[in-house]
């Protein structure tokens, strides 16, 4: 049995963050993220949600109650964007070296200066090395779905990390789309409730990640490593549960579409991964075998996956909403470096194209991704990429 | 009121700590655990006592302890008190414990939202009056005329004012403590923990490695500094200024030691001309004047 909410992803993630029973939020406003923690304040104030509500002064302190909560044993929930990240920042090695499973929601913002309030990964990407799982929505359906699992992912002793759950600012969280939410029982039976892998104890005293000379500090390292190499393990399977449970799959770390037989195959993230589906069935009417590879999940990188489509395929183009500043977009890089080969081989690996598309929210339409592969096809058959970094749509 | 002989056998900080020979920080850590026991959970943000914990594997106190970014004392406290709150446990006292720089400079911010959220929890400065983890910078709570690494020639400003910046917040309970006097700064902890809402102790904490005095003399160099005035104790109780014993009679100027005797005590004071000690004694005496119109309101 399900139940349908149509409403905005924002909505959509506090939705979530309630049938997940989470008993303390630390949150912070911050555009587009505001009405999650608004919506949130709802559903505490009216009894809906069993949860202590800390209003706290900045997201750095956000973190750092929702560190301190999940210390003392229980589910926690924030959610920002943009410079509420980056403020968090600290905090969020903390966080994850802590080995504390907090689920946040990332509504994704460009990094200023100049201001800006529309769209691009910048925010997130910018986080990428802090130990934090990162899941990338296509649709309001991904973000109540992603939350639920998150929360069953990180808690598994074998990962014990915290996850942040992005979508698109405005693209999603202002959008309202049809969702649908399996009853509380069942959610309830899906995600039991927090057992906690070390909690603040008076009856077991220890300190907490005190200070940790160069004799053990590489093993903590390591353990995190393992955990997220956990991590990608277990997020197929839990994917996997939840759609025969409920009936909604997301691909796990990376949805795939018509990529079996294609020559070419784009890679993206977010909802540029579900305008591209449009893009594909269009191109290939005529006659065009493209494939699309969306990202779910950013961290861990599914280098595998990665490389079991570059088996057929003679390339892969990245069309990348964000830019590491003198390098290129972040997924060219990753596809690169996990398609360079371990050993000598007789055969190159597929050419790998980078293009730059809604930086700052600029509109990304079906007909700009099949632009976008007519060019990469080109140069695929050419057996030459003319330009390694393009940047889609940019003003002369 | 507790006397010696009723204090708790018991000790909570272990023998074998790091902390310096003579750590005023270390004797208040013995003193506050008597004062709360053993249901106490820590949060220690960067400051000494994120060595006097010891390293790991080892842990020098017999309570839990939860180690924190610089900052957020405040704001890491105000989740474990709620998470406590939703697992209905309720006699386990939550204490922030940081130094100067954890509260009056970087701090701040997080410890002001936590008490303007009426966060129930003890909030423990142990002020040593400069970043001492990293070897004596100047922070907002260094004296004025102090050498610090980052003063070399002496501090030009006056210390911040944090026990009144925090009643200022309108939170029920204020205190000011010292080490030398052990039955004041026991008594006003047991009161604090009976509270409800957030209370603030602020302890000036001598440091003989910072301070540049023999280790054996921490109780002594506290107790000048009360006698002087430079340092005052007293209770702010749901807003009412009251001095405590030791500093009461010294509302009579007279009865205050010059503030001289106590500056030549420590090394970091060796550089103080006469002015400099005159503009101290006036600042203290002008103190003093505030704390008469507190007192008698």
């Amino acid at each position: 049995m399900t139940q349908t909410i149509i409403d905005t992803a924002n909505h959509i993630a506090a939705y979530a963050a309630k049938a997940a029973r989470v008993k303390v939020v630390a949150a912070y406003p911050i555009t587009p993220q505001t009405t999650i923690v608004e919506k949130i304040a709802e559903f505490v104030e009216s009894g809906e949600m069993d949860a202590e509500y800390i209003r706290v002064e900045s997201e750095h302190s956000a973190m750092a109650a929702c560190v301190g909560a999940e210390a003392a044993g229980v589910r926690t929930f924030t959610a920002t964007s943009a410079h509420g990240l980056a403020l968090m920042h600290e905090v969020l090695h903390w966080a994850a070296g802590s080995r504390l499973p907090i689920v946040m929601a990332v509504v994704n913002r460009a990094m200023g200066a100049p201001w800006s309030i529309w769209p691009d990964f910048s925010d997130s990407l910018s986080q990428r090395d802090t130990g934090w799982l990162q899941f990338y929505c296509a649709d309001n359906q991904e973000v109540f779905d992603t939350i639920i699992q998150a929360y069953k992912i990180c808690e598994d002793k074998r990962v014990l990390l915290p996850a942040m759950v992005c979508s698109e600012g405005l693209i999603l969280s202002h959008t309202f789309m049809p969702v649908k939410a399996p009853e509380q029982e069942e959610i309830d039976d899906f995600l039991p409730p927090y057992d906690p892998g070390w909690a603040l104890d008076v009856d077991n005293p220890f300190s907490h990640a005190n200070l940790v000379s160069p004799e053990w500090y590489m093993e903590f390292r390591y353990m995190i490593q393992n955990a997220m190499e956990n991590a990608k393990r277990l997020i197929p399977e839990v994917d996997r549960e939840y759609g025969r449970r409920f009936g909604f799959e997301h691909g796990g770390l990376i949805e795939k579409y018509q990529c079996e037989d294609a020559d070419l195959i784009l890679v993206t993230m977010g909802t540029m991964g579900s305008e591209a589906k449009i893009s594909v069935n269009n191109l290939r009417k005529e006659g065009l075998k493209v494939g699309l590879a969306r990202v779910r999940v950013f961290r861990p990188f599914p280098k595998e996956e990665i490389r079991k489509l570059a088996e057929n395929a003679q390339m892969l183009t990245a069309i990348d909403r964000h830019v590491s500043f003198g390098m290129e977009g972040f997924l060219a890089t990753e596809i690169k470096a996990s398609l360079y080969s371990r050993e000598k081989s007789a055969s190159d690996p597929p050419l790998v194209a980078g293009f730059l598309a809604g930086i700052g929210g600029r509109d990304v339409t079906y007909r700009d991704i099949e632009l976008i592969a007519k060019k990469s096809w080109k140069w695929m058959q050419a057996g030459k990429i003319e330009e390694e970094t393009v940047w889609w749509n940019l003003r002369e | 009121m507790v006397t010696l002989k009723e204090l708790p056998k018991e000790e909570y900080i272990l023998k074998g700590n790091p902390a310096c020979a003579g750590c005023g920080a270390a004797i208040s850590l013995r003193l506050m655990f008597k004062a709360l026991g053993r249901k106490v959970i820590m949060i220690v943000p960067a400051c000494c006592t994120t060595v006097i914990q010891g390293p790991y594997p080892y842990t020098a106190f017999k309570v839990p302890l939860l180690n924190i970014v610089f900052e957020a004392t405040g704001a890491a406290a105000s989740g474990i008190v709620a998470a406590l709150k939703k697992r209905c446990i309720e006699d386990v006292t939550v204490v922030g414990w940081a130094g100067d720089g954890g509260t009056v400079d970087i701090g701040l911010q997080a410890l002001s939202g936590a008490a303007e959220r009426e966060t129930n929890f003890i909030y423990i400065c142990y002020d040593n009056e400069a970043y001492g983890n990293t070897g004596m910078q100047r922070s907002g709570a260094t004296p004025f005329g102090a050498w610090t690494t980052t003063t070399p020639t002496g501090k030009r400003e006056h210390k911040k004012d944090m026990p009144m910046i925090m009643a200022a917040h309108g939170i029920p309970y204020v205190a000011t403590v010292i080490p030398s006097y052990p039955l004041d700064f026991i008594n006003k902890l047991r009161k604090a923990k009976q509270i409800k809402g957030t209370k603030y102790i602020h302890i000036l904490s001598p440091c003989p490695t910072g301070w540049r005095f023999p280790g054996s003399k921490t109780i002594e160099i506290g107790r000048l500094a009360v006698q002087t005035g430079i340092w005052a104790l007293y209770e702010i109780e749901n807003g009412e200024f009251k001095l405590s014993p030791p500093s009461a009679r010294l509302l009579d100027k007279s009865k205050r030691k010059p503030v001289e005797l106590y500056l030549k005590a420590q090394g970091r004071f060796r550089n103080l001309t006469d002015r400099d000690i005159a503009e101290i004694q006036q600042w203290v005496d002008e103190t003093w004047e505030k704390y008469k119109r507190l007192q008698a309101n």
